[in-house]
């Protein structure tokens, strides 16, 4: 395995939370991972992208050119990150928001499910459901021990964001 | 772990008592860090006003016998130069790092690695030398940040970490080694400035005007560069007895060049790579022995070509060497480098 992963979206999506956990499960599966932020000067609702490398051997440079893998949260990021997507790479887009995704992308409608589950912030989590379940990257069950142990300390968002993931992982 | 959380973390386990910073991007979450960590366990941070408020702080600090330590990037590291000139001089230990930005100038916020020759050549006035590592995974932020403090203070020398945005803001696993263990108790400090009660009182400075004075400071230095030289040069090789060519990098440059070096091997090619984690003391040696075997040697470093030249003095004309270069905060990708040595 060696999956290239850009994740991006807007200030406030919770792009450098999904990154960050994703890099968490593989850490606790033993696996080689590099999680790397974009730190321009943004600003808040601006554009904020992550790259997460998950791999079986050593990693060279944190940095992605080309993802394997592109999740992306708002139209503006599909935009900007699009054209980097290596030729038969999978894309993930969250359909509240990105409106001109080919029909060969995974649409799921993020935002709107988020907002059923109660919590608009848990886009995010519905996202790395559905994509766990499409790509089997790590094991259902390793996520969420991941999710409980980050969010042990916040318990009023630990229920929201696994239930957010269990939604994801049912699309 | 992040790279720069790294740093303090290799700081704190080697003992560092005092940290004195100022903010400045990509290596805020030192300070940040420090700042919470520090006064946690009872130690000294600062915030000082400006960045040569800090470098002087440290020179305090370090004459009084305190393992200091100050960071910042490359515009603030310019800044504390003449600082480090007079920590130099003195002969006073501390740790001071660098996370490089894109230069020159206010340049950008991008990991870049354009500082070499300030770091290398001495970047403030006068004959002087740092010993300058250059760690290239989260996991040697820590373990060099803690080999410096021993270096600096066994030499009496600043001790510069030369690492970029790339490696400071990366995240990723790291394994401590248990074996880590302060060794400040074990170096006699006497030289230190901690009240003369009882002894002859001492005078720590960087101002030498008596006859002959300073000529004969600077050859007591000179000798112990030279000391330096012989027994700490580090650096890392990969495949050195069977590359026909071989490539030269520093930090997350050769981070970069070994994961090419390792896909072109794969593909059957003579590829090798070396890294040198000391940058001074420089292994010339090892870069010379190579070259004695190489047809080639490619350096590839993220700024116009600054290790390239030191290459060159140690190649000496034994092989053709090449440059590959990515300033003002560019990356190299993978794919590029193993596209350059195809070519060669």
């Amino acid at each position: 395995m060696y999956e290239k992963i850009i994740i991006a979206g807007s200030g406030g999506q919770g792009i450098m939370f999904l990154g960050n956990l994703l890099c968490n499960v593989a850490a606790s599966l033993n696996k080689y991972t590099t999680f790397f932020p974009s730190y321009g000067a943004e600003i808040r609702g601006g554009t904020a992208n992550c790259s997460v490398i998950i791999a079986d051997d050593e990693i060279g440079s944190p940095v992605i050119a080309e993802p394997s893998i592109l999740i992306v949260m708002n139209e503006q990021s599909y935009n900007r990150f699009l054209p980097k997507l290596k030729k038969g790479g999978l894309l993930f887009v969250n359909s509240s928001l990105v409106f001109s995704a080919p029909p060969d992308a995974v649409q799921i409608p993020a935002t709107e499910i988020a907002l059923q589950v109660g919590d608009v912030r848990a886009a995010n989590m519905v996202m790395l459901g559905k994509f766990i379940k499409d790509t089997k990257v790590f094991p259902v069950a390793a996520v969420n021990d991941v999710i409980k142990k980050v969010l042990e300390n916040k318990k009023n968002l630990l229920e929201v964001n696994l239930f957010a993931f269990m939604r994801g992982t049912k699309l | 772990m992040k790279g720069n959380i790294a740093v303090c973390e290799g700081a704190i386990a080697a003992g560092c008592t005092t940290y004195f910073g100022y903010p400045i991007t990509p290596q805020n979450e030192i300070p940040a860090y420090m700042s919470k960590k520090m006064v946690e366990l009872g130690r000294v941070f600062v915030q000082a006003e400006s960045e040569l408020a800090a470098i002087n702080m440290v020179f305090g600090a370090a004459v009084s016998g305190s393992r200091a330590m100050t960071s910042s990037s490359s515009p603030g590291i310019s800044l504390k130069q003449e600082g480090i000139s007079y920590l130099a001089g003195a002969e006073l230990p501390c740790v001071i790092v660098n996370v490089q930005r894109g230069g020159p100038g206010l340049g950008n916020i991008s990991g870049s690695q354009a500082d070499y020759f300030q770091a290398t050549k001495g970047g403030g006035h006068g004959d002087y030398r740092l010993i300058v590592l250059a760690p290239y995974s989260v996991k040697e932020m820590y373990d060099l940040t803690f080999l410096a403090f021993d270096l600096a203070d066994n030499y009496r020398i600043p001790v510069m970490i030369l690492t970029d945005g790339i490696v400071g803001q990366m995240m990723e696993p790291v394994e401590i080694n248990p074996e880590f263990r302060v060794q400040s108790s074990e170096i006699k400090k006497d030289w230190k400035l901690d009240g003369c009660k009882g002894r002859e009182p001492r005078l720590m400075r960087s101002l030498i005007m008596e006859e002959g004075g300073l000529e004969k400071h600077n050859w007591h230095l000179k000798k112990k560069y030279d000391g330096i030289k012989k027994t700490e040069i580090r650096c890392e090789a990969n495949f050195p007895d069977s590359a026909e060519i071989t490539v030269v990098a520093f930090g997350i440059a050769a981070r970069i060049c070994k994961s090419a070096v390792k896909k072109l091997r794969q593909e059957g090619l003579k590829v090798g790579l070396m890294r040198p984690v000391t940058l001074w003391p420089f292994p010339e040696k090892a870069i010379s022995d190579i070259a004695a075997k190489s047809k080639k040697i490619l350096v590839a470093e993220m700024n116009m070509g600054q290790m390239v030249e030191d290459v060159k003095l140690a190649v000496n004309g034994k092989c053709p060497v090449e440059f590959l270069g990515a300033p003002g905060g560019a990356v190299f990708s993978e794919d590029e480098i193993i596209a350059k040595i195809k070519k060669l």
